[in-house]
């Protein structure tokens, strides 16, 4: 059996890359230090495998690739969307692709963090990467996420069990803090725990800033005694280092960016007394990548339209769901990704009446409904490729084994080749 | 297929590093090297008959991509909505303005005359990220400065005694991240600034107990020992600030000895002792340049325009921060280094920003083409493409005093610019711009027309002034293929290439120490942290000793 050390998981915006699999006759048969999710991906890796597929029957991979030229060439605004789960290499192309036919272009951020780039754009953001939480946070804390079930080896990796530089005793060296609507499991291994009414995330933010400035406040604020949040603030004001990891409870709930703008703020206000930074919990492996690649192509990081032969932003009307919801495409790519399993109903019944194309590794809902089927080889597992961390680290994903299907990159490559192609003849 | 033999007939050509200066000559060009002679048969004929043929810019200091240059990006999306390029003959569409996008950047230095253009402050942890850029920057030749002046192994070798494990470690470092320079950045400073204070000294105590001073030591016998060709690339403390002179003339004093770049010395050229009494010193840091033809430097010249200001010195750019108000970012970058982003708009009726403007030019004017060179310090003094205004300044007393009379009524008492005469020439221009960064760069086969050389050649169409001649390529050649033609640029598809150096230094000369420390403290294992081959599709090695 041939053990692989150091392989990258490409699941979550963890990156963990310390990962062992163990390989023999092809297969996956053994994997080490990865957590449960991790684990699953790697060994059934081979199950539920998409087929090259046009209306449901199957067919060639080159006749699948020709059938999405056709559609792609003929339709008049195409939507592609997805790229969080795959390499910055594939997002390269798609970027090409959209900037060639004119297309919108959108990254599954912008039904997650997205609003946490609506609110950089208004405040800037104090970051840091997961080394410098190890090294010297002594006080974490998770607003409105919850690790130990969705970044299952975050605690043990990064944010409060590795003993590290300067914060030499681990997690004896370090408060951790968690915010939550509810007590999870992430919640049960925190110093404290404070509970917020569902939906007042933004009013208590806004308290310990007021509070920061000398404000006074008595009662409760957002289902929360003051003067817990008063120690709240003590605590932060009294860290040598401290991190707010940021999730979807603040992102996705009443409020999104104002959510984000408020934590953001309160951190920014935080240095003028010590040391804070903001983490967003990033969910897919490469969405921050996605966001990276449209950044330096574009200059924008998500909902980005092309018809006028440049890039325009406009989150909310070139945004994925927003666009179908208003029935504005008139098909779609999907790299890497499953709207159907994800979108809001509406917008969902709109996309089932569109031509799909869809770029996936594996079958899902959405490669299901789709009139043209492309498999691909599995980032991180039958291709390598560069992903970057939910900090911005970029780390490059192996090849552990072969796959009979080309990558996302070379497919989209081909595409974006026969485009060109006719283009010349024409 | 782009022809691969050419000969550029009949232009006038300078090429300083030759003494070439203005004489008419055919200029040959094979394989994309200029050779000594060639055959009209076989190759393509321009005839450039009464244009200036000179060798391609050279940009020394520019920051164009990596982490810091994205966000920002995401900082300032009202920055790229001012100013969007469309899609046309096969080029990407993009925005531009003070941070504009990957393509966008290699477009509009193309159409300067640049040929290769060093992107001066990488953290080696994210080192993929700032080549991965790069590579979407298409056409130019480009390299990186790795951050190392506030490193925490190089200070915990530092501090044990061990400075030939530091010396190693730098070397191999340079080598790991793909470099092609070290970067010191406010040493002790960044590193400090993690614990919330804010250190600016040469000669104090680091909080490992360290003086600067040692590091920068360490770096310039790393880059003489190796024979790095670009010596420490360094941004000292206090930049600035009121006072900052004295912090160029220390830096000077200590450093006197060594090979050097200051980085934007325009910001270290600063008197007085409050925003008050702000006033230029230029001629103090130039009196004590002028004995030292062994440093070399870059203006960071100031633009009156809303700009971005980034760097590694993040307790500068939280200070500044704190002066200009508004957004801020800093990313705190493992065991390395980190970085600031503040926007900010130089303003021509405020006192401290003219006395800036003029501050830069007075070095530039004074010291001269061969040991300052022209840079805006990308974007943090402004974007790159509004050189050609610099140009207009340093080639024309007369534009400079129209601007005077233009800025802060009392700015004309604090600067010395009013009273320097001196206009350089196309020849001069053409040296600082090309010839004189590629010496200080030590690249052998740039910035000048000799056999040998890449062929990376700008054609200008002479025009009223110097500057409106060098402000856009007729043609540019790179590496043998036409990029610009008539002014257009007709062939972006090529992808340029990375230079680095290679030090030889491998893994197997780091201790079991090193390892150790790589193992417990960075969040990526060791042989994750590398750059792979596979960022170096098209390159150019420096194997240096």
């Amino acid at each position: 059996m041939l053990k692989v050390e150091n392989v990258v998981c490409p699941f979550c915006g963890c990156l963990c890359d310390d990962v062992i699999v163990y390989v023999e006759d092809g297969a996956i048969k053994g994997v080490e230090k990865a957590c449960s999710i991790g684990r699953s991906l790697f060994l059934k890796h081979r199950e539920d495998l998409s087929l090259p597929s046009i209306d449901g029957r199957e067919t060639s991979i080159d006749e699948a690739i020709n059938e999405a030229v056709n559609i792609l060439r003929d339709k008049k605004h195409v939507l592609i969307y997805g790229l969080s789960s795959t390499s910055i290499e594939a997002q390269r192309k798609a970027l090409e692709l959209a900037d060639l036919i004119g297309a919108s272009i959108d990254q599954t951020t912008s039904i997650c963090h997205g609003p946490t780039s609506l609110a950089i754009h208004q405040t800037g953001i104090p970051t840091c990467t997961l080394g410098e939480v190890k090294n010297r946070a002594d006080v974490v804390v998770f607003w409105g996420s919850n690790p130990l079930e969705a970044h299952q080896r975050h605690y043990e990796r990064y944010s409060l069990i590795p003993k590290g530089m300067f914060v030499t005793e681990g997690r004896r060296g370090r408060k951790l803090v968690v915010v939550d609507v509810r007590p999870t499991p992430s919640s049960r291994a925190a110093d404290i725990f404070i509970q917020v009414r569902p939906g007042e995330d933004y009013e208590v933010l806004n308290a310990l800033r007021y509070m920061l400035k000398g404000g006074k406040l008595d009662g409760e604020v957002g289902g929360v005694k003051v003067e817990t949040l008063k120690s709240l603030l003590d605590i932060m004001l009294s860290a040598k280092y401290g991190v707010i990891f940021i999730g979807m409870g603040l992102t996705m709930t009443r409020g999104k960016y104002h959510n984000v703008e408020a934590a953001l703020s309160l951190a920014i206000e935080l240095n003028s007394h010590t040391r804070w930074s903001v983490v967003a919990m990033r969910g897919h492996y490469n969405v921050s990548g996605a966001g990276m690649v449209l950044l330096w192509q574009t200059g924008f990081p998500m909902a980005v339209n092309f018809s006028l032969g440049y890039p325009r932003y406009s989150p909310g009307e070139y945004s994925a769901v927003d666009l179908l919801r208003r029935k504005e495409v008139d098909a779609v790519l999907v790299i890497a990704s499953d709207p159907v399993a994800n979108f809001p109903r509406e917008a969902v019944r709109n996309l089932l009446s569109l031509p799909i194309i869809a770029i996936d590794p594996k079958r899902s809902l959405t490669t299901m409904v789709a009139k043209v089927v492309i498999p691909t080889a599995k980032v991180g597992i039958e291709t390598e490729g560069t992903a970057y961390r939910m900090d911005g680290v970029p780390i490059r994903v192996k090849k552990i084994l072969n796959s009979i299907y080309p990558s996302d990159e070379e497919v989209l490559d081909r595409i974006i080749a026969k485009i060109k192609g006719e283009e010349r003849n024409a | 297929m782009p022809n691969d033999s050419l000969i550029i007939k009949g232009g006038i050509v300078y090429d300083p590093l030759n003494g070439v200066k203005g004489s008419i000559k055919d200029i040959y060009v094979k394989d994309g090297k200029i050779v000594e002679d060639l055959s009209e048969e076989a190759a393509e004929v321009i005839d450039v008959t009464g244009m200036i043929v000179a060798p391609a810019n050279v940009d020394i200091h520019s920051h164009i991509a990596g982490p810091k240059v994205n966000s920002a990006r995401l900082m300032r999306p009202e920055d790229h909505l001012r100013d969007p390029l469309r899609r046309k003959n096969g080029l990407r569409s993009g925005c531009g303005f003070s941070v504009p996008t990957t393509f966008v950047t290699a477009y509009r230095y193309l159409l300067l005359g640049y040929g290769t253009v060093m992107d001066p402050a990488v953290p080696p942890l994210k080192a993929r990220h700032a080549l991965e850029e790069l590579e979407d920057t298409p056409v130019l030749d480009k390299g990186i400065y790795i951050l190392m002046g506030n490193n925490n192994i190089l200070y915990y070798l530092l501090k044990k005694g061990d400075k030939k494990s530091a010396k190693l470690f730098a070397a191999w470092l340079l080598k790991s991240a793909g470099g092609y320079a070290i970067k010191v950045v406010n040493p002790g400073g960044t590193e400090s600034f993690k614990w919330g204070k804010i250190f600016n000294s040469l000669s104090d105590d680091t909080i490992w107990g360290i003086k600067p001073k040692v590091v920068v030591d360490i770096l310039n016998e790393v880059a003489c020992e190796f024979k790095l060709p670009h010596p420490v690339h360094l941004h000292t403390y206090n930049i600035g600030i009121p006072g900052s002179y004295k912090a160029a003339l220390d830096t000077i004093n200590a450093f006197k000895d060594n090979r050097l770049h200051l980085a934007h010395l325009q910001y270290f050229c600063y008197g007085g002792d409050s925003w008050a009494t702000f006033r230029s010193e230029s001629v103090k840091v130039v009196e004590a340049l002028s004995n030292y033809e062994n440093i070399t430097a870059d203006m960071g010249q100031v633009i009156f325009v809303d700009t971005t200001t980034m760097t590694a010195d993040t307790p500068w750019e939280f200070t500044l921060h704190k002066l200009a108000g508004g957004r801020w970012s800093n990313s705190d970058v493992e065991l390395e280094t980190g970085s600031g982003i503040v926007p900010y708009r130089y303003r021509m009726d405020n006192l401290v920003n003219s006395v800036q403007w003029a501050v830069g030019l007075e070095i530039a004017l004074l010291l001269g083409p061969w040991r300052v060179f022209l840079t805006t310090d990308h974007p943090n003094g402004g974007p790159f493409y509004f050189y050609p205004e610099v140009i207009k300044w340093l080639t024309s007393a007369d534009a400079r005093k129209e601007m005077i009379e233009k800025i802060h009524p009392k700015a004309k008492k604090r600067i010395y610019l009013h009273n320097i005469d001196r206009e350089f020439s196309l020849y001069e221009m053409i040296t600082m711009l090309s010839a004189a960064p590629a010496k200080a760069l030590g690249l052998k086969e740039k910035g000048h027309l000799g056999a040998g050389a890449d062929a990376d050649i700008a054609i200008y169409k002479p025009k009223g002034s110097v500057a409106e001649t060098l402000s856009r390529v007729e043609y540019l050649i790179k590496d043998g293929r036409v990029v610009v033609r008539h002014g257009e640029i007709v062939d972006a598809s090529y992808i340029g290439r990375i230079i680095r150096v290679d030090t030889g230094v491998d893994d197997s000369a780091l201790s079991n120490e090193v390892r150790e420390l790589f193992d417990k403290f960075y969040s990526v294992t060791f042989s994750n942290y590398k750059v792979e081959d596979v960022y170096f599709k098209r390159e150019v090695v420096k194997r240096v000793v």
